[in-house]
């Protein structure tokens, strides 16, 4: 698509300006409103919305995907926690709600990322360290002790095995008694931009898309709450990306995902509605505000005209985001404070749905409860104390903006229209063309040692690191993961598998493998029935490994 | 027990690898392409590596040293169990370590065998130059 094409659309598809004005009006005071002041800190009424159509709330949504964003409610603030044994996470996850956080969020460890039991050599030194280990139904259950979990929202960052991890909160759920049907949370599920950038895969691609689509036929069919695929560029950005090849290869990503979930014969407005985005805010401001209103524009532009949904909430790109992790520098951490309150701000003013804040040690270990505290409160200044909750999309109409949002979107579309080339007119096929012949990883490893080069060549200033470097102070106090969590968990593993039947577990493995075998049959029943046997992770990985096969990358610098 | 690498300070030869799951490559890449633009060969194995995998690749290659990345607080584990195998296998090349690393775990990496520890923005020299001396240091 032509930029040209698509503004002269634009404007001919939206009504006069005065018109679309009275259209959101009536939107705007039908919609619920929170009853703080809507004023300056000195008093001054202030507008829910500035400048021209299309408003907030109006295709294609570069304004917002609500008429009065934040003025009907906050965005919620999701704080992502997990280490150690899951009671660890699970007293972790009591504090979060304590605090005020809106929604819980686990890490996983390495292991359980990849599919991998405790007690394999793989996790040796891995269990517990860089999130929570879970093995099996008992760990989820340990996890979610006394948290209703039809009152919560949970997000779970796991792609490779995540059919398991979700089947494993469903079993949870109906063990106390909620049905799946009540459940409102996201499973990350991304795993294009495994390939791509974080690189924790299982299956090779293709079997890895059929997995999803299982997820999403379910999820459509019998979990309404439930989003079953965040469309991650946090994880291609932090790998070294630009915002612009973080922006395309997402949205190309969400493409993808929609083409494979159509082909595997849903209708895109049942499942559109439930996809949702994941990005970045890094430290320049103006572009990262470009990046967030041009992702709105291009998802919606793209899903009506050339996906042809018919509903608006298919159009609408919905993302949460989490601040700069690869920004936050090991020297002098506390001043990553003020690096993590400047990308908040950017990605409140860019119109998020929910937010998470960095910590200032994370360049050290995972953050102690003191950081984790200060990251959460610094959303809560930039929510409650900075007015940018007040007024919609605050920057548009700017020139730098609406030239940075056109510029973003004209990178964007070229990096589409190499995709359409390598996939022969797919999405879908580009992306995989892209994997294996290593476009990604070379564009992102390219884009990383740019940047490297112009740090250390002083072209570009990090505070801290290769410029003003007096005040680095050696006395901190950082997260020790106990040691001895490694071994609590090997025990229990053990006498989980010492004490469930194991003929049970047996005839539920083999039911997951004929499920597999059949490339129309969806994995998600027999995935559910396995993890209620205290099959574990890896037993229920091994058995589709060893019908799809593991994936490998080629090592390329 | 093979003969140590003695290769030009210039003209080092690097193995670079992920030892164990961890999925952070970015830094591991850009440290390949620093030491080669200094001029060092580097053999770089990327993700998933085990020690037997990169014992074999410094045998084969006759490397001068192993350069490890970590980024999932496994170093106090993985850290130690290179140098241990590389010691079994009576392999004397110096095992160079960077990534997140907190400051207090250094130390106890260093005293259990670790050449270096480069922590987060250690500059392009520091990094050729940690190579240079933990390979001089190693050398008879």
């Amino acid at each position: 698509m032509r930029m040209e094409d698509n503004q002269r659309r634009d404007s001919s598809d939206n009504d006069s300006s005065e018109e679309a004005r009275q259209k959101w009006q009536e939107a705007f005071d039908a919609s619920a409103q929170r009853s703080v002041p809507f004023e300056t800190m000195s008093g001054v009424p202030v507008d829910p919305v500035y400048g021209d159509a299309p408003f907030p709330g109006q295709y294609p949504y570069t304004r917002g995907i609500h008429p009065g964003m934040y003025r009907g409610r906050l965005w919620t603030m999701r704080m992502f926690a997990g280490f150690g044994t899951a009671e660890d996470t699970n007293a972790r996850f009591k504090e979060i709600l304590r605090n005020g956080g809106g929604g819980l969020s686990t890490a996983f460890d390495m292991p359980t990322l990849m599919g991998y039991d405790s007690d394999s050599e793989w996790a040796e030194g891995e269990v517990g360290r860089a999130g929570v280990a879970v093995d099996t139904l008992a760990d989820m259950e340990d996890l979610f002790a006394d948290i209703n979990l039809g009152e919560v929202s949970t997000s779970m960052t796991i792609n490779g095995p995540a059919n398991v991890a979700l089947a494993q909160y469903i079993a949870v759920a109906e063990k106390t008694g909620v049905d799946r049907n009540r459940l409102s949370g996201t499973i990350q599920n991304d795993i294009l931009k495994e390939y791509q950038a974080q690189k924790e895969y299982i299956y090779p691609p293709r079997p890895s898309m059929r997995i999803i689509t299982d997820m999403m036929r379910y999820t459509t069919a019998e979990m309404p709450r439930w989003h079953p695929v965040s469309i991650s560029g946090y994880h291609i950005r932090e790998a070294g990306s630009t915002a612009a090849q973080e922006l395309a290869f997402t949205i190309a990503n969400g493409f993808a995902y929609v083409e494979a979930a159509v082909a595997a014969g849903l209708d895109i407005d049942d499942f559109a509605k439930r996809l949702s985005f994941f990005f970045n805010s890094h430290s320049d401001f103006f572009e990262e505000l470009g990046k967030f209103r041009a992702a709105r524009r291009i998802w919606a532009r793209w899903m009506r005209d050339h996906y042809g949904a018919k509903q608006e909430k298919s159009w609408q790109c919905r993302f949460h985001t989490q601040t700069a992790g690869v920004s936050l520098t090991a020297q002098q951490p506390e001043i990553n404070i003020a690096r993590v309150a400047i990308q908040a701000f950017a990605a409140a003013a860019g119109g998020t749905q929910s937010l998470h804040t960095d910590s200032y040690d994370e360049a050290h270990a995972l953050p102690t409860e003191d950081a984790a505290r200060i990251a959460l409160r610094t959303q809560q200044i930039v929510a409650h104390e900075t007015g940018v909750a007040a007024v919609a999309d605050p920057f548009g109409g700017a020139p730098y903006i609406e030239w940075m949002t056109d510029e973003m979107e004209r990178q964007a579309e070229d990096i589409f229209a190499h995709l359409m080339e390598i996939g022969n007119g797919s999405i879908l096929e580009g992306c995989y063309a892209g994997i294996e012949n290593g476009y990604f990883v070379g564009e992102i490893a390219d884009a990383a040692y740019r940047f490297e080069r112009e740090v250390n060549a002083k072209r570009r200033i990090i505070v801290g690191v290769n410029d003003f470097t007096e005040g680095d102070d050696d006395d901190r106090t950082l997260l020790r993961i106990d040691a001895t969590v490694e071994e609590i968990q090997l025990k229990r593993l053990g006498e989980i598998k010492q004490n469930r039947n194991s003929d049970a577990v047996a005839a539920s493995l083999a039911a997951l493998r004929a499920a597999a075998e059949v490339p129309d049959a969806n994995l998600m029943p027999a995935t559910v029935e396995a993890v209620k046997t205290y099959a574990t992770e890896g037993e229920i990985t091994q058995t589709l490994a060893d019908v799809f096969g593991r994936y490998t990358e080629q090592a390329i610098v | 027990m093979s003969d140590p690498a003695t290769h030009e300070p210039e003209r080092l030869r690097v193995v670079l690898a992920k030892l164990g799951l961890d999925g952070h490559d970015r830094g591991l890449k850009v440290v390949a392409r620093i030491l080669r633009d200094a001029g060092m060969e580097v053999i770089f194995l990327g993700l998933r590596q085990t020690t037997s995998s990169i014992i074999a690749a410094v045998e084969q290659e006759d490397a001068d040293a192993v350069g490890l990345s970590m980024h999932n607080a496994g170093h106090l584990t993985l850290g130690p169990k290179m140098v241990r195998a590389l010691a079994d296998a009576e392999i004397d090349v110096p095992v160079v370590i960077g990534g997140i690393i907190p400051p207090d775990d250094e130390a106890e990496l260093l005293e259990n065998g670790v050449a270096v520890v480069l922590g987060p923005g250690a500059s392009a020299e520091e990094v050729v130059q940690s190579v240079r001396d933990a390979v001089a240091a190693a050398r008879p």
